[in-house]
């Protein structure tokens, strides 16, 4: 066991202990710190694959901007514990087989594809990393475009927001 | 030495998601669908990430930029619909709003 399989293992266990607490959370406001661990333990795992501003967005945006908009709202909608139902019974006997079914079939496809066998080398060499600059420049020349449509995106997204907040006037 | 492989990743990535789904499935509060929303587009991301490692492309981290920016306008805009269904119906029980329900 090398310092690199240690370090993904750890971040893995992580992640996933985070997922399953997201899950049986009762109050929202857990399964929101439960996120911001899954985040944090994803932005980990970005610095081994080399990719360190998507590390830094990853925690400034994610775990920074979009959770504490979530906790915000959790914490003026006053959220408390949730009410649990009753499973239906399509979901009990064909959902539960047939999503473990998809979730172990997606897991032995990837493990075994020859995609998969390909080393991930940005984890023990350090010259190949990818810089910010390269990344940069890929977004403004290559993908200028989308770039600028995102723009309007975030706009849409920002008048759509207003109005349905201030709606009963 | 070793390195880690792609495929621990893209296999910690198919169980995030799969995760991501049962919270999605199970869960019966409104924010906290949302929030499996942002847990499948994190592993997504990972994969993403993964392969653009894997080819040494910097095309697959250009995407997660993008699917960031994206889920970012997904959160304004479904928090800002969760507020207004909180002023109807006084619940964020998802069993509540059952209007377009078959």
């Amino acid at each position: 066991m090398s310092l690199p399989f240690i370090l993904f293992f750890v971040f893995a266990l992580i992640s996933v202990g985070g997922a399953i607490l997201l899950i049986v959370a009762r109050e929202p406001i857990h399964s929101a710190l439960a996120l911001i661990l899954v985040m944090m333990s994803l932005a980990g795992l970005y610095l081994m694959l080399g990719a360190e501003f998507i590390a830094a967005v990853q925690i400034i945006v994610y775990a920074g901007a979009i959770m504490v908009l979530f906790v915000f709202v959790i914490m003026l909608l006053n959220a408390g514990t949730e009410e649990r139902t009753d499973w239906s019974k399509i979901a009990k006997y064909a959902g539960l087989p047939l999503g473990i079914l998809l979730l172990l079939e997606l897991a032995h496809w990837m493990a075994h594809s020859l995609i998969g066998q390909t080393p991930a080398n940005g984890v023990g060499s350090a010259n190949v990393m990818v810089s910010t600059q390269d990344l940069s420049m890929q977004l403004f020349q290559k993908y200028l475009f989308p770039f600028e449509a995102t723009s309007i995106l975030i706009l849409i997204a920002i008048l759509g927001a207003l109005v349905l907040a201030k709606r009963d006037e | 030495m070793s390195v880690v492989s792609i495929s621990y990743y893209l296999v910690l990535s198919a169980i995030l998601f799969g995760l991501g789904v049962l919270a999605f499935v199970f869960k019966r509060n409104i924010i906290t669908i949302f929030m499996a929303i942002e847990l499948m587009l994190n592993a997504v991301n990972l994969a993403f990430v993964a392969f653009a490692r894997a080819w040494n492309q910097l095309d697959g981290l250009v995407f997660v930029f993008f699917v960031i920016v994206v889920a970012a306008a997904e959160a304004a805009v479904g928090l800002a619909i969760v507020i207004t269904i909180y002023q109807n119906r006084h619940s964020l029980n998802i069993e509540r709003v059952n209007l377009l329900k078959f």
